[in-house]
């Protein structure tokens, strides 16, 4: 029986995953708002919501219904999670309800915060990265500081009034806490963490005369690939009989941009968002990299599609994605948008991001984390907290990492004898012991301390996205024969600064961060400052005016008197 | 004077409402396009202008070139940061857009119908050719492509030479689809069914040999579009008419844009 093939999410970098639209302007435009409020209301300080105080108890006869905002990896099995999740707390606390409103991207989330941001109805419980609680939190006292909240004794982590068996504060992985943290306090709490891995055609690599090494550099990435582009008369490729390849796809350019930095120790940015990406070292790399883009060694996501596509059909050796894409990588992977009759077997193995300091290997941490909205009710920040929290228990977090290559966050899940299990019945089945999922989870288990992320900031996701598209528009150069040299590398960076408007960040950065010169008050902001004052002054001199005809009018009451 | 400053202090106090105000309803989502109910109109005379490719000479060019060509208009998917994805099509073939340079007032003109002169790069993601990085000029011209019948086709090899264009396809049978509870229906959201309303919209159709997987694309045909609401109200063992523009995605993933129940 034909079958079409079924589309995953068809285009992540199409208007999809930017939300896309009419609303696109909106939304520019109220992220523009927000941060312009933040301005004002930094001047004259009146605040947008009052900042958030722990009530003394949680009134559990009041009806409190909260919205979470989560995103599944269109993986249907994350949302079961969820919504099993949301049964079992609302069982816990039958006088909350809670609404589930599920997304298949963070940009869109994103997006629709920033969006709700200026009307205040943004979600109580909301899956998030960092990067994006920065922008968040230029409105003023959005997102809840959960440092009091965490430690709290009733209902903290953990704590005597919590109806379940939550995390203390130090059973969550200090690393990935620590991930959370913007300008000294807690904005968000980690929900699940991954890395990227290789998936490599292992087939291939021996059969080209390669050995798999156990830490990848990037100097046997490149040759192996240009190695495997050798073709016969016909034009296909000797190692695959086909003829398509592409040894080497990454799906995240940006990753690739950072880790490599990193790796290099050169600039990236600074923790207060001052930008290094423009250096010697990434032109080096975009070199090397414009190099093998010409050759046909190297494509990315977004230039020809996903990863794990071309290696299932045997036209990739390797496949950089995040390890919670781990079940669409491999011969025998639980999910994938191939047709069976083009997948090809081979033997997959899964290892470090390739480096370039091999004794001293460095990988991004990413995954979602969970912040909390503030809202005028305390009690309904309370019960968004205590749900929160609930995300955090062994249930939910090991239910969830076995959908995908992630970890939980917290060595009470990690350690539980649930989890314990699952990790050693490793290739059993493939499916929820699928052996390459397995081992991607193995990775970050046994590599969270190469991990690392970089700093952030408002428009820290604009950098990220800039580091990318460096990537992206260097790989499409030289595939259409442009030549990638010096005057190439000015107007890249002369390109990417416009588009991502990098050479504004510095002054939004200032605002937030309150550590720089907070530059020339915006228009609106003295015109409404010059009218108050005008108001204040009117009214000062009106009440003396009153108080003089008063006192005017008590003497002569008084000689009346008199 | 008390008058005066009272009515100052309101016009403050407006202005700080207004800024810090709330508003309880959520930002609804607006609908980013829909295809419109349009007619076909006759084929213009196939006059290329100078420098301009032929469909022939387009599909001939080698992935990663430039590409100049005339099409027209006949359906938008969505408009982003001044990106836009466009079904277009000409007398010849079909021609999809992939975030082609358009302002959000150059959107606006682009109806169906509408002649454009694309100068982009030909590219291929997953199986869809399409033109990529590309700016465009609205030309004097109007042509709304008929659907082409597929009707028997869909299995034939020679169906990628359709690709991109209108099409329909007569007396399909809607078949379940598996929801994530394992119990059957005749759609899903998203294509495991791990969406809501407003997402994608996934069914599957029989055409007595094969079964097809259909899409309604949100964008393309959101929630509340005439298809969109019809594919929801279908029935496993319905026999229906389709539209839709022949999408690839490893292999054709059509965009469905008109559902009639017989």
């Amino acid at each position: 029986m034909m079958r079409l093939r079924l589309k995953r999410n068809y285009r992540v970098h199409s208007p999809k995953r930017a939300f896309g639209g009419k609303r696109a302007g909106w939304v520019c435009l109220t992220a523009l708002l927000v941060c312009l409020l933040c301005n004002l209301t930094a001047c004259h300080g009146s605040k947008g919501l009052p900042e958030f105080e722990i009530p003394e108890s949680f009134d559990t006869t009041k009806e409190y219904e909260i919205t979470f905002w989560a995103k599944n990896d269109t993986n249907k099995s994350q949302t079961m999670i969820y919504e099993k999740a949301i049964s079992d707390f609302e069982e816990l606390y039958p006088n909350i309800t809670v609404n589930l409103r599920l997304y298949t991207d963070y940009g869109k989330i994103y997006n629709d915060v920033i969006t709700n941001i200026a009307t205040n109805t943004t979600p109580n419980v909301c899956i998030t990265y960092p990067d994006h609680i920065a922008t968040y939190r230029t409105g003023v006292n959005q997102v809840v500081a959960l440092d009091e909240l965490m430690t709290d004794e009733a209902f903290g982590l953990g704590g005597s009034e919590v109806r379940f068996d939550a995390p203390t504060k130090d059973e969550i992985i200090p690393q990935f806490l620590s991930e959370c943290q913007i300008d000294g306090h807690y904005y968000a709490i980690p929900f699940m963490r991954s890395t990227e891995a290789c998936y490599i055609n292992k087939t291939y690599v021996e059969k080209l005369g390669y050995t798999v090494p156990d830490v990848l550099n990037w100097d046997f990435i490149w040759e192996v690939s240009e190695a495997a582009l050798a073709q016969d008369e016909q034009g296909n490729y000797l190692v695959n009989g086909q003829n398509v390849l592409i040894p080497f796809i990454y799906k995240s350019t940006d990753n690739m941009m950072i880790q490599m930095l990193k790796q290099k120790d050169a600039g990236y940015s600074t923790q207060d968002g001052e930008i290094e990406i423009f250096n010697d070292t990434t032109e080096e790399l975009l070199y090397t990299i414009a190099e093998h883009g010409k050759s046909g060694a190297f494509s990315t996501f977004k230039i020809s599609s996903y990863p794990a596509n071309f290696l299932n059909a045997g036209q990739c050796i390797f496949a950089v994605d995040s390890t919670a894409g781990s079940t669409w990588m491999g011969s025998d992977a639980p999910l994938s948008d191939i047709s069976e009759d083009k997948i090809v077997q081979f033997e997959t193995e899964v290892r470090m991001v390739p480096q370039f300091d091999t004794a001293n290997p460095r990988m991004i941490s990413q995954g979602p984390s969970i912040c909390v909205f503030n809202k005028a009710d305390s009690g309904e920040v309370l019960a968004s907290w205590l749900f929160a929290q609930f995300l955090l228990t062994n249930d939910v977090q090991t239910a969830y990492a076995k959908t995908e290559g992630y970890v939980p966050v917290t060595s009470k899940a990690q350690q539980s004898p649930e989890y314990q299990d699952y990790l050693s019945r490793a290739g059993e089945d493939n499916k929820e012991h699928y052996q390459v999922k397995m081992s991607a989870t193995n990775l970050l288990l046994t590599h969270s301390e190469d991990t690392f992320v970089t700093p952030v900031f408002v428009g820290s996701a604009s950098l990220r996205d800039a580091a990318g598209q460096m990537i992206e528009n260097t790989v499409k150069a030289v595939r259409r024969n442009q030549t990638v040299d010096d005057a190439f590398m000015e107007k890249l960076e002369s390109d990417v600064i416009s588009l991502y408007r990098l050479d504004q960040l510095s002054e939004t950065t200032s605002v937030t961060v309150g550590k720089k010169d907070l530059g020339p008050l915006p228009k609106t902001a003295k015109i409404l400052l010059g009218t108050l004052a005008v108001v204040w002054i009117g009214i000062l001199a009106y009440v003396l005016l009153q108080m003089v005809k008063s006192r005017e009018k008590q003497d002569k009451h008084l000689i009346y008197k008199k | 004077m008390k008058k005066l400053l009272v009515l100052l202090m309101v016009c403050v106090l407006g202005a700080s409402c207004v800024a810090c105000g709330s508003n309880n309803e959520a930002a609804a989502p607006e609908a980013n396009t829909q295809t419109e109910a349009v007619v076909a109109t006759e084929a213009p005379a196939d006059e290329k202008s100078e420098g301009v490719m032929s469909y022939e000479e387009y599909m001939a060019a080698d992935l990663d070139t430039e590409v100049v060509v005339e099409t027209y208009v006949q359906a938008k998917q969505s408009w982003w940061e001044d990106k836009a994805t466009v079904y277009t099509q000409d007398q010849d073939g079909a021609y999809f857009l992939y975030n082609m340079a358009c302002s959000e007032e150059d959107y606006e003109k682009l109806t169906p119908g509408t002649k454009i002169k694309v100068t982009g790069y030909k590219s291929e993601w997953s199986g869809e050719v399409e033109i990529i990085d590309a700016t465009f000029e609205i030309e004097d011209g109007n042509y709304v492509a008929p659907a082409t019948d597929l009707t028997g086709k869909l299995s034939d090899d020679t169906l990628i030479n359709y690709q991109n264009q209108f099409f329909s396809v007569s007396g399909l049978t809607v078949e379940a689809s598996t929801q994530q509870d394992g119990t059957e229906a005749a759609f899903l959201y998203n294509w495991d069914g791990s969406g809501a309303d407003g997402d994608d919209l996934y069914f599957n159709v029989s055409d007595g040999t094969y079964t097809y997987a259909f899409t309604v694309e949100s964008y393309l045909c959101p929630a509340g579009s005439e298809v969109y609401e019809a594919v929801k109200a279908l029935n496993v063992g319905d026999t229906i008419d389709v539209e839709g523009f022949l999408y690839w995605y490893e292999g054709v993933n059509p965009h469905i844009t008109s559902v009639t129940v017989k």
